[in-house]
């Protein structure tokens, strides 16, 4: 029952924060709510027992994230402009789209339970063998370096490609660089 | 830039426990929650506190930009190089089973090296990409 408490007050936070994010219309503010929104997500993370997860968010989410915005922020202006476009069809769209996701998620099996076919697959097997193929206790690490290193070896390789991207956009033309700051 | 002694004395006092949590999340990422890319983004963070209190000038004092070109792709090339010695010995694209005597050793201290390439390459580009950024003047020209 606690828990319950818990995830629904973390979860209303969220939709809080959310909001007036949406609302604000100060560039600053809007990143730093959405910082305090990847802060939030991190904890219903830990919440849920997924600790890597939880770490790769606050870190990236809540941290880095937010400091590439404050950097890229210096090239706006300080608000945002205010477009009183009528927005009612969004609205529909989000609404109807809402409510489908959310029957749709009435068909998931319950959280932790074991016979959910996502726990039927490879997971028994990486949980049965990390122990005696690494010798590692945490199975995460065991199954993104090992068990998968090719998917990590893409992901390094797509973070490279990330920014070898921005450093030919960005960092080409040495004449638009800042040098003296 | 910032004048704030407040800030410069704070940012100078947390900037090397930061880089070293991130090493230690950087290793000790087998026995507990972490590895390298949660690593790799700390460290970075570290360095761009660093650079955002002391400035741009300063920051790349501590890393240059050439410097940290080659983190980037040195850690790519450990990563893809761990993998290459695997096929050297006649087994699977990164099998880290034949880098040591016994295939569990070997299983570990693949590891190790793949999670060191993963974190030098991240906090490369998460460095390099706050220094674009931040020093980008816009297209006005």
């Amino acid at each position: 029952m606690a828990e319950f408490f818990i995830n629904g007050f973390l979860v209303f936070l969220l939709a809080v924060i959310a909001i007036v994010a949406i609302q604000s219309i100060k560039v600053f503010s809007t990143v730093m709510l959405a910082g305090a929104y990847s802060l939030i997500s991190a904890i219903i993370f830990v919440s849920l027992d997924a600790v890597d997860v939880a770490f790769t968010e606050a870190a990236v989410g809540a941290g880095l994230s937010t400091v590439l915005y404050i950097a890229a922020m210096k090239h706006l202006p300080k608000r945002e402009k205010v477009v009183n476009d009528n927005t009612f069809f969004a609205l529909v769209v989000c609404l109807v789209v809402g409510c489908l996701l959310v029957w749709a998620s009435f068909d998931l099996p319950q959280i932790g339970d074991p016979m959910a076919p996502i726990h039927q697959h490879v997971g028994p097997y990486y949980i049965t063998n990390t122990k005696t193929d690494m010798g590692i206790p945490n199975l995460v690490t065991g199954v993104l370096a090992s068990y998968r290193g090719y998917d990590t070896l893409g992901e390094t390789v797509v973070i490279f490609t990330a920014g070898l991207g921005v450093l030919l956009l960005l960092g080409d033309g040495r004449n638009n660089r800042d040098e003296n700051e | 830039m910032n004048d704030d002694p407040i800030l410069r004395v704070c940012t100078k006092i947390i900037v090397g426990p930061i880089i070293l949590f991130g090493l230690y999340v950087q290793f000790h990422g087998d026995y507990g929650p972490g590895g390298g890319f949660q690593a790799g983004v700390i460290v970075a963070a570290g360095f761009i506190l660093h650079s955002l209190i002391f400035g741009l000038k300063e920051g790349r004092k501590l890393v240059s930009e050439k410097i940290n070109l080659i983190i980037m792709i040195l850690g790519v090339l450990l990563y893809g190089g761990v993998g290459l010695i695997s096929l050297y010995f006649d087994t699977e694209y990164l099998n880290y089973s034949i880098l040591a005597h016994e295939a569990k050793h070997g299983q570990h201290i693949g590891i190790l090296l793949i999670e060191f390439g993963v974190g030098l390459t991240v906090a490369g580009v998460m460095l390099i990409l706050f220094h674009l950024f931040s020093s980008w003047k816009g297209d006005s020209k």
